[in-house]
């Protein structure tokens, strides 16, 4: 049984923790919602792009002389996986699911011996996979000491891709992020972002070949692609940092919730110590008054 | 009465502009081009160049890069780097241009890079007479 000075250390100690992780919800209430909005502002851009793509890659007739980007190398060899996780902790189960997904990937292409690249983004992510996966591990982009991510830093890290596809250095890429549903749940996602992935729409032929393209289709592609790489990028930047805030925001949320719960315990432990050392004292006293 | 049509302006940031205008002057890759209602479906991309909007007002665009698309009387402009031109300020244009110069001597730079670096140079300068 703990002293009555114990107790009442520990429901002083659990009281400040409180406090903090009250603060820190809040400060991640008051992001979130910055975040949510810039995530909502960013969404038409990429939507956009995406149909644009969409119309130009139809209009695409003999796949072999279409830009690599969008059909791929035609191999199947080298997987360059990009792991978006955040700088911070302390934000539940964020950065675990993100590379919890990643290494359920790595193992199945390690297993289909598939070369394995990895560039992680932030450094929670590096953190947690740098002892199994670290000889893989080609790059690390390290954006802590931003403060705010601007599409030049999603811009950056594209171009850092669309070189190293020119280099030949793989023939699929991946991104690992974490989509933003509601402030309670956020989905793990991984995406193919090279070559572009399609989806299949049927559309008439009709409508395939409205367009006017002004150049070429192809060089339209070329110079779109690697914008729609960063456009990507940048999506899963804004999805990760909203997710990252609503994870921060309920995981401080439990977290003040279980002090709450540990001080009301501790609070009658405590209570109940003192009853019982005054108990004791009094029947000290009366026994004593009594053997006399 | 003139016909109008839809403008967005987006960035990756958030939509800069959604509008009915009368007509739209792009710097596209292959030279200016004006946009007007009815303009058949086209999809093209931008060289550093000022883009003109004619609408209940006009406003000036300065633009670096981008893609056009105009399908259903809706003209939209994506782009990372657009700035009203009211709101470049003189000194970071001669930046700009510094920059754009310093571009240009690289020996190594492809056709395309020296096109693009040479019109940014160009509309820079106009801007700042």
């Amino acid at each position: 049984m703990p002293s009555l000075d114990d107790l009442r250390k520990r429901i002083s100690s659990v009281k400040s923790t409180q406090k903090i992780t009250k603060a820190m919800k809040m400060v991640a209430a008051a992001k979130l919602r910055k975040a949510q909005e810039m995530a909502e502002k960013g969404r038409p851009y990429s939507d956009k792009m995406d149909v644009i793509i969409q119309n130009l890659s139809k209009a695409i007739n003999d796949p072999s002389n279409a830009p690599r980007l969008l059909v791929g190398t035609g191999e199947d060899k080298t997987h360059l996986c990009v792991v978006m996780t955040a700088d911070r902790g302390l934000c539940g189960g964020f950065n675990t699911n993100i590379c919890k997904l990643a290494r359920k990937y790595f193992n199945v292409a390690i297993k289909s011996s598939k070369n394995l690249k990895i560039i992680t983004v932030g450094t929670k992510g590096l953190d947690q996979l740098k002892r199994d996966y670290g000889k893989y591990i080609i790059k690390r982009i390290n954006l802590k000491d931003k403060k705010k991510l601007t599409f030049l830093d999603a811009e950056n890290i594209g171009k850092q891709i669309v070189d190293l596809f020119k280099n030949k250095e793989f023939d699929k890429c991946f991104i690992f992020y974490n989509k933003f549903k509601n402030v309670i749940s956020q989905i793990p996602q991984q995406q193919q972002v090279i070559p572009a992935k399609l989806e299949n729409t049927d559309k008439k032929d009709e409508e395939k070949s409205s367009y006017e393209f002004e150049p070429e289709e192809d060089e339209i592609l070329e110079d779109l692609l690697p914008k729609n790489i960063s456009t990507q990028i940048f999506k899963a930047f804004l999805e990760n940092s909203a997710s990252e805030q609503g994870s921060r925001m309920t995981a401080m949320d439990n977290a003040t919730r279980n002090a709450g719960d540990l001080v009301d315990k501790l609070t009658i432990n405590y209570n109940r110590s003192r009853q019982a050392a005054i108990t004791k004292e009094l029947i000290e006293i009366i026994s004593g008054a009594e053997s006399l | 009465m003139e016909k109008n049509f839809n403008l967005e302006i987006i960035s990756p940031e958030k939509i800069l502009l959604s509008e009915k205008v009368n007509s739209v002057i792009i710097p596209s890759f292959e030279g200016e081009m004006t946009i007007l209602a009815d303009h058949i479906p086209l999809i093209t991309f931008l060289r550093p160049g000022i883009a003109r909007v004619e609408g209940s007002k006009e406003s000036k665009y300065f633009i670096e890069e981008g893609t056009v698309e105009f399908s259903n009387n809706t003209l939209i402009i994506l782009s990372s780097t657009i700035i009203p031109l009211e709101n470049i300020k003189s000194e970071n244009i001669s930046k700009m241009i510094e920059e754009s110069k310093s571009q240009l001597n690289e020996e190594k730079l492809s056709d395309k890079a020296k096109y693009i670096a040479s019109h940014k140079i160009d509309t820079l300068s106009k801007i700042s007479q």
